[in-house]
């Protein structure tokens, strides 16, 4: 140590305490090794619980999810509610859905809902397979900014004419033109032809957040069809469907009826907008009501994305109580590791105090030992996140739907390390600074 | 018994000891709490849906083009179902217990009433359904041919008879007398009679409060193009007639999608995959936490040893018997752990209330706690054996060396 070069002498303490806490550790490696297990199963345990909880409840658009807003009218019965909790239906009718979109008040929208067809491909050595997709209008795209690989949305004077148009998902395009730019060409859905008007791009959406109510870990839509068109087909959702009372004889009753099967998003550029839009609603549900619908009380909802997942418990019950547990687990190992530093630190008193007598101060054993938790910290975070690699390829074996949930991202893994450095110092803060209240004398004696 | 010295050294290393405490006091909450719901979920998983699971398969087809004849391919394939070998029974059907995907509606007594007596699931089927699924007809009889209605999604569904579960029956006419009466599906009239009862068949969804509540309808209704089937085949041979229906069933008609074959216990398997994940998960953290914990209590143990051995020397120089230091060891880590145990019992039945008032889960029921605290005092007394074992051995003449 040279006391004419302060910054050097200091790095080269650091040196020194690192090979003093090295060799200490391997002075007890069971112990050494229960330790950093420790922290590893704690942190595994807890960053892949708290991964899957991270990605399930994340903000899916962070850029405008305050902006797009979830419709909800409760058109439901006046002798029961929907929910016992007062909620208004997660849905709504068509007839509401096509008013709404008629009027166009907001500053964009888009009713929705799911589809399965049969595709018919035209290359014969394709077998026809069954495809799920969304029906919805123009305005869809630009709401939730899929990016297109070829082509564009259709337009909204297509959704006017009924127009045979589609928007083929990346893999739909893969499978039938082999990923080529198909735009202009026709696929064969149900026995009609539609042209291809756009490709969407790889579009991974962790949650699909606009239509929960048919999963939000569904798997992607394969292909996209205005409504107007799919209309046409008189063909019923395949997703939920939910009736307070008989909806009568026949499609076109089905359509009057207040039977809630379809996902209706806006989009309201400022606070005044959702305002405007809201009272916007309160006077059409009042309208309808002098018209004999709606029987219940007001209560129309304008959730925005956030909110509405929230609301829909995207995060489960199940996963939430699982990352309460993951992270109790991880106090109890940190307690496991405060206990066994402080029994440590607390055997070498005699040398502490014969570093002290030479003239090491407090700050230098306090140092010395922190270095040594401190490795055990990093060692068990590492380690941890290793385990929790493992423990997220568990999670997708357990959970096959959450695919998209489970998997690392750089937030993670840096949250991972923190929490076992932060771990391990707060585990090894206690045991070091008891190690520094030694005093040189008590423990020369003999 | 020497518990006064016990705790005078306790004193003196009381951190220790609460770290050792606290660690066992948390193990016995969360544990406890988790075994519970481990053993909530087994509990779901164990119920019984009231079909022959063992034997069947279910599975799609939609027809496409203009030129499908949905109603003239279901009848040909039920044909060709029933013909086949290894197939005991095959029937058209909306949905089956399990599937989490279906038909669910109200029951009334009266018409235009309010609000139903009774949510209740529709399975639509034809008079092999009820075979087919293998549910047990306990009061009145099957349908018959002549009952079978061609149906229409999107009418009215108003058949004329119907068979329900025993459960439905029951709280539709408490008095037991459910067989012959007749209810409303619909608002409206005609109503529907009761023609049969079965033991028991559940909702298509796991989740459901009334998943007893079922109601078997005769129509054969193909929905839009697509038509569901259930098989049922003989004992020991479902693989293998899966297998040669999958093939028969693309062979006989081109101009449709035969969808996934699945099990009846594969269908089962995905419906509580949830619940099997929750399990198998809490239960991880469950050993591994008595894995930490108990190891924790080795490795401080071992430190305490280790500081003592002097003192231990001493004593066994003193007098002291090999089995006294043990018994010394043994004693004093089963005041630690019920020290632990006692707040740990605390923590558990205030957990237990912080899930019921979040999760609305059930209470913890009382004898968790207990049955936790003799587990937990088992592993501590296990855990410490080696340290004490290895304090016996420490030699008097120990007490003579100086350090």
């Amino acid at each position: 140590m040279t006391s004419s070069h302060p910054r050097s002498a200091k790095s080269s303490l650091l040196g020194y305490y690192l090979q003093l806490g090295l060799r200490s550790l391997r002075r007890n490696p069971v112990l050494t090794a229960l330790m950093v297990a420790g922290i590893a199963l704690g942190i595994a345990a807890s960053m892949t619980t708290l991964t899957v909880m991270h990605l399930m409840g994340s903000d899916p658009i962070p850029w405008k999810s305050d902006r797009l807003h979830y419709v909800q009218l409760d058109n439901w019965s006046g002798d029961q509610p929907f929910s016992e909790d007062g909620r208004p239906p997660d849905q709504v009718t068509y007839q509401d859905a096509v008013a709404l979109m008629r009027a166009g008040k907001a500053d964009k929208q888009a009713a929705m809902f799911k589809l399965s067809l049969p595709v018919q491909p035209e290359n014969k050595d394709l077998k026809p397979f069954q495809s799920l997709g969304r029906v919805t209008y123009a305005d869809f795209f630009e709401m939730f900014e899929p990016r297109f690989e070829y082509g564009s949305p259709w337009s909204r004077a297509q959704d006017e004419e009924h127009a045979r148009v589609v928007v083929l998902g990346k893999e739909m395009n893969e499978k039938l033109f082999g990923g080529q730019d198909s735009t202009g060409r026709t696929v064969r859905l149900d026995g009609n032809d539609y042209t291809i008007v756009g490709v969407l791009d790889t579009w991974n959406l962790r949650t699909r957040y606009y239509d929960l109510t048919n999963g939000a870990f569904a798997d992607p839509d394969e292909f996209f069809m205005p409504f107007t068109t799919a209309i046409d087909l008189k063909k019923r959702s395949t997703g939920n469907n939910s009736c307070w009372r008989s909806s009568g004889d026949g499609w076109d009753a089905y359509l009057a009826s207040d039977c809630v099967w379809m996902q209706m998003w806006v989009q309201l550029d400022s606070p005044a907008r959702l305002a405007e839009y809201h009272a916007f609603l309160d006077n059409y549900v009042t309208e309808q009501k002098k018209l004999g619908r709606f029987p219940r009380p007001l209560n129309n909802r304008l959730l925005n994305v956030t909110e509405w997942m929230r609301d829909q418990r995207v995060v489960s019950r199940d996963v939430e109580v699982q990352t309460g547990l993951a992270f109790a687990f991880l106090v109890v190992c940190l307690v496991n590791t405060i206990g066994l530093l402080l029994a440590k630190f607390t055997r070498k008193a005699g040398e502490i105090g014969l570093r002290r007598a030479l003239g090491a101060s407090r700050r230098d054993v306090f140092s010395q030992f922190l270095v040594e938790s401190g490795v055990v910290g990093l060692t068990g975070g590492v380690l941890g996140l290793v385990l929790t690699g493992f423990g997220l390829l568990a999670v997708r074996a357990l959970y096959v739907e959450y695919k998209t949930v489970a998997s690392l991202d750089w937030l993670m893994v840096a949250t991972t390390i923190v929490l076992a450095i932060v771990s391990a110092l707060l585990a090894g803060l206690y045991p070091t600074w008891r190690a520094c209240r030694v005093q040189p004398a008590a423990q020369l004696k003999m | 018994m020497e518990i006064r010295p016990i705790l005078s050294a306790l004193m003196r290393s009381k951190v220790s000891m609460i770290l050792i405490g606290l660690q066992v006091a948390l193990t016995l909450a969360i544990v406890c709490n988790a075994l519970f719901i481990i053993g909530q979920r087994l509990d779901l998983m164990d119920r019984p849906s009231g079909m022959n699971e063992a034997d069947t398969f279910l599975f799609g087809s939609s027809g496409f083009g203009h030129g499908f004849d949905a109603r003239a391919t279901m009848k040909a394939d039920l044909a060709l179902l029933r013909r086949m070998p290894g197939v005991v029974e095959a029937a058209p059907t909306n949905s089956v217990p399990l599937l989490g995907g279906g038909w669910s509606s109200g029951v009334s007594l009266k018409p235009q009433q309010k609000t139903s007596t009774a949510n209740t699931t529709f399975y639509l089927v034809d008079d092999h359904g009820i075979d087919t699924f293998g549910v047990k007809l306990v009061a009145g009889r099957n349908f018959t041919p002549a009952e079978i209605e061609d149906h229409d999604l999107g009418q009215r569904v108003q058949p004329k008879v119907i068979i329900v579960t025993r459960a439905l029956a029951d709280r539709l006419f408490p008095d037991g007398d459910a067989l012959g009466k007749q209810v409303y599906l619909d608002e409206d009239e005609p109503r529907s009679t009761i023609v049969g009862i079965v033991e028991k068949a559940q909702e298509p969804w796991v989740d459901s409060d009334e998943i007893e509540h079922a109601t078997f309808i005769p129509y054969f209704m193909p929905y839009g193009n697509v038509s569901r089937y259930i098989v049922r085949t003989e004992p020991g041979r479902r693989d293998e007639v899966m297998k040669a229906v999958e093939q028969a069933m693309a062979e006989s008609n081109t101009s449709r999608i035969v969808g996934r074959l699945r099990s009846m216990e594969q269908i089962r398997q995905e419906a509580y995959a949830n619940d099997r994940a929750m399990a198998i998960i809490l239960g991880v953290v469950i050993v591994a936490l008595l894995a930490i914990t108990a190891l924790g209590i080795v490795g401080m143990a071992s430190f305490w040893v280790a500081q003592r051995t002097r003192q231990i020397g001493t004593r066994r120089a003193l007098g002291a018997t090999r089995f006294d230091i043990l018994r010394y060891f043994q004693t004093e880590n089963f005041i630690i752990t019920t020290l632990g145990l006692v707040v740990g019992g605390v923590l558990a039945y205030a957990l237990s209330l912080w899930l019921m008032q979040q999760y609305q889960s059930p209470r913890l029921p009382w004898y968790y706690v207990p049955v936790g605290f003799v587990c937990l005092w088992a592993l501590g007394q296990v855990a410490v054996l080696g340290p004490a074992l290895r304090a016996s051995r420490v030699p008097p003449a120990v007490a003579t060396r100086s350090v």
